[in-house]
């Protein structure tokens, strides 16, 4: 009870009152077992900066690349260089960071993006993620030496080890001697918690609740411009029918002051109908869309616009009527016919399969 | 509706997607925009012009005698309504409600599994963010995992690692507490220069719950843990993305983070991390672990992925702030809000919300003159700490241009900053922990825009 005496204390300083800290009053018995070491070690994957939990193994340039070209670059580009689905992850990087420690770009504002080998400061930080959260259709399906091999790959690229680097859990500190960005960090600031980092305790901004004649004559310094009126919808129909305001009807130029205007549009709610059990041979857009969107297809395929792989219309114009085909492809993956990145097997079930080639088939429209 | 952005705009995500030249592209435009702002919409009260007469009478005086929406009974006075336990037995929104969902930001982000939802702050009432409305933030996807199967572990400087089930997790004593969960990179969109219309885009990846569960210094103390030489926990999700961040003791110790598996009186929604997930008080959102799988004592932070790669905060000198989690006191004015028509002159109720990661909100002030006059705001009950609070202060429009502020300090006396002091220490490149205070401009015709001062 000494503990809870002390939390309680903990909780008063805090400004917090009452008993908001709930705890038996006797001790708690028969809840939770011991982990057996089997389960600690399917759980326990995590590697800390100073490579505790890093397990042993090795990899090489070669071998990444090839893990690369057939799990990464559909995404990342073959040079880790796309921000066509997510931030680019190499480059932006010049020799002597590695010297300083410091990337010499992240002081540039006209240097376009910042890359993940531009911000990291720790290696351990990058094996950690790929083998817990990658591929990102995929993650954890990495063994360990693939993961090594993968890092040696994008460490090469990134300028930071030669081509003959083997990566093991040892080499894996030189590394972080080289790491560009090492140097990058600092937690003096106010924004943690607690007191761990012995950083500043006082905020970085000190406002004043000044109350009349505080400030000059403001002006508007940045607004949306016009060609955005719509950038975001109709934002009539993103605010409720009824209420103190209502929303701009940006369907429309804005009247200026003097025009006739009309009432500002309210949104008709769509009531919705009952849903008729389609016929599994008509198209379902909007069925197919959600399966799109449920199943990560949208990452590689626009509906109008290539990504990575083509965009659904153009599929569908050039398939128009195959449902079976398309179903068979949708299940199968395929490379060469679009270009030079493949696209993996799918695992939708077959009806959800159908859906999607059905709505190909007859033209991938809204 | 996953949709590239072909207005040659683009946002900046929290996640770093502008290129320079859709800031260049945004500055410039805003730059013409402004000259045309000060043009259209000063040009007019300079010159001493009457307000025109274009604002809509909201409720005209009926010609034929009366409303016909009193003379004529409608259907629902005469008719025979409907029985109870309707839709499976879980009660839906009206069907006119329909305009106020969570949306994405289009060209935000290029999947739905990488991406946000943001919570419609402009329709929301009060304090509690309705579940089914509350803002999303994914990293790889989100889940409807089976609770009679998910553990919890507790390892690393512990006596003895232990597992959990669901079954003995919710035998434990619990606390339900009002927080509020906000995104680090709530408002990111804003740090350079104005990006998007409307406060659901601005501030809605901020949302604030009921939750309900056990403090983890409970499962802590049942695993044995060295809370002397133990000054970190790492969290771990489940998820595909098995999430992962560094968590202070000290926190921990307080009582105040604890291990949810409640919201708003039920069970939390998977997108919320359904079946168990981390409460953090006060702390940006993604350190509060969603589908929570493991928890680890250690004696050094963690430098995962999503705190040194994202989450950081770029200074003008090139360094990065790293673990930087807190949500400083921050506020704004949700009605009238961006996007908004004010529809007739005269008496209106501006309000919105307040918050901080540091404690209560004492107090919070509201200008419509840009900042330079500002009167105190009335603090709806309850007034909660690191939860979010209402205020609503009395407005009468003249009709005449305004601009909207609010700026709340909390209980430690700290005062929300403006733009200029936020800048003036962490330049524009910063994306996270943007707090600043957030101005609406109220055109003469009743549009209200997003807008910044200087």
């Amino acid at each position: 009870m000494f503990r809870f005496r002390k939390a309680i204390l903990g909780l008063a300083l805090l400004g917090l009152t009452g008993a908001a800290f709930a705890q038996a009053s006797i001790k708690i018995t028969g809840i939770g077992r011991n982990a057996t070491p089997k389960e600690i070690a399917a759980w326990d994957i995590d590697v800390r900066p100073d490579f505790k939990g890093l397990p042993v193994g090795s990899g090489t340039v070669d071998k990444g690349q090839e893990i690369w070209e057939a799990k990464c670059a559909q995404c990342h580009g073959f040079f880790g260089e796309s921000g066509e689905v997510f931030n680019p992850l190499i480059g932006g990087i010049q020799p002597n960071d590695m010297i300083t420690g410091h990337v010499a770009n992240l002081t540039n504002p006209n240097f376009p993006g910042r890359t993940t080998f531009m911000k990291v400061a720790t290696i351990s930080t990058v094996w950690d993620f790929i083998n817990r959260a990658m591929p990102w259709n995929a993650p954890k399906t990495l063994k360990t030496d693939e993961v090594y091999s993968v890092l040696d790959f994008m460490l090469n690229i990134a300028g930071i080890v030669p081509e003959n680097f083997i990566l093991n859990e040892k080499t894996m500190r030189d590394v972080q001697a080289r790491m560009p960005n090492r140097n990058g960090m600092t937690s003096n600031h106010a924004l943690w918690p607690g007191r761990e980092f012995g950083g500043a305790a006082k905020p970085d901004t000190q406002n004043v609740a000044c109350m009349s004649n505080c400030t000059p004559e403001p002006k508007v310094a940045s607004l949306l411009p016009d060609f955005a009126r719509n950038a975001h919808g109709n934002l009539a129909e993103q605010n409720r029918m009824v209420g103190a305001q209502h929303g701009a009807d940006t369907s429309r130029p804005e009247h200026q002051a003097g025009d006739k205007q009309a009432a500002p549009s309210t949104p008709q709610p769509a009531v919705e109908k009952p849903v008729s059990s389609a016929d599994a041979s008509k198209p379902d857009a909007k069925k197919a869309v959600s399966l799109l969107q449920k199943n990560g297809c949208l990452v590689c395929h626009g509906l109008n616009n290539k990504i990575v792989g083509p965009a659904y219309t153009d599929v569908a114009q050039k398939y128009v009527g195959q449902v079976d085909y398309l179903a068979a492809k949708i299940k199968s993956g395929g490379v060469g016919i679009w270009g030079s990145i493949p696209m993996p097997p799918q695992t939708l079930n077959a009806a959800e399969t159908r859906i999607i080639a059905v709505w190909l088939a007859a033209g991938a429209g809204k | 509706m996953h949709q590239r952005d072909n207005s040659g705009r683009l946002i900046k995500a929290p996640e770093n997607f502008l290129t320079q030249s859709g800031i260049k592209t945004v500055f410039a435009e805003a730059k013409k925009g402004r000259r045309d702002f000060i043009r259209h919409a000063f040009a007019a009260a300079a010159a001493g012009a009457a307000v025109p007469a274009a604002i809509a009478q909201g409720n005209p005086v009926p010609t034929e005698g009366g409303d016909p929406n009193i003379l004529n009974l409608p259907a629902h006075s005469t008719g025979l309504g409907q029985g109870v336990a309707q839709n499976d037995g879980y009660g839906k929104p009206s069907q006119y409600e329909s305009a106020v969902q969570r949306r994405q930001s289009p060209g935000l982000t290029q999947t739905t599994q990488a991406s946000v939802s943001f919570a419609p702050l402009q329709s929301l009432f009060g304090i509690v963010t309705p579940s089914g409305l509350h803002f999303e933030r994914h990293h790889q996807g989100w889940w409807d995992i089976d609770p009679s199967k998910h553990r919890l572990m507790i390892n690393g400087m512990v006596k003895a690692a232990k597992v959990f089930t669901l079954d003995e997790i919710m035998r434990l004593p619990s606390v339900s507490r009002f927080h509020f969960i906000e995104c680090g990179a709530n408002t990111a969109v804003d740090w350079g220069n104005v990006a998007v219309p409307t406060v659901q885009y601005t501030h809605g990846m901020v949302s604030c719950s009921e939750f309900t569960g056990v403090p983890l210094i409970t499962l802590l103390e049942l695993a044995g843990a060295d809370l002397k030489n133990g000054k970190f926990v790492l969290a771990e999700g489940a998820d595909g993305s098995s999430m992962t961040r560094t968590i202070p003791m000290s926190l921990i110790k307080s009582g105040e983070v604890f291990v949810a598996y409640g919201q708003n009186g039920e069970m939390l929604r998977p997108e919320q991390g359904y079946p168990l997930r981390l409460i953090v008080p006060g702390i940006q959102g993604v350190s509060w672990v969603k589908y929570l799988r493991r928890i680890e004592v250690g004696d050094m932070p963690y430098a995962t992925k999503d705190e040194a790669v994202h989450y950081i905060d770029l200074l003008p000198s090139g360094q990065h702030r790293q673990y930087s989690g807190l949500q400083e006191c921050k506020s704004v004015v949700t009605t009238p809000s961006g996007g908004q028509v004010l529809l007739d002159k005269g008496f209106y109720n501006i309000t919105g919300l307040a918050w901080s990661g540091k404690g209560k909100i004492k107090k919070v002030d509201v200008s419509v003159d840009g900042g330079r006059n500002w009167r105190t705001a009335r603090l709806e009950s309850p007034v909660l700490s690191k939860a979010l609070t209402r205020f609503n202060i009395d407005w009468i429009w003249d009709g005449k241009p305004a601009i909207i502020q609010s700026r709340a300090m909390d209980d430690t006396g700290f005062v929300q900053p403006t733009y200029k002091l936020l800048r003036a220490v962490r330049g524009t490149r910063s994306i996270y922990h943007n707090n600043a205070i957030q101005s609406w401009l109220v055109q003469e015709n009743g549009e209200v825009k997003n807008v910044q001062v200087s």
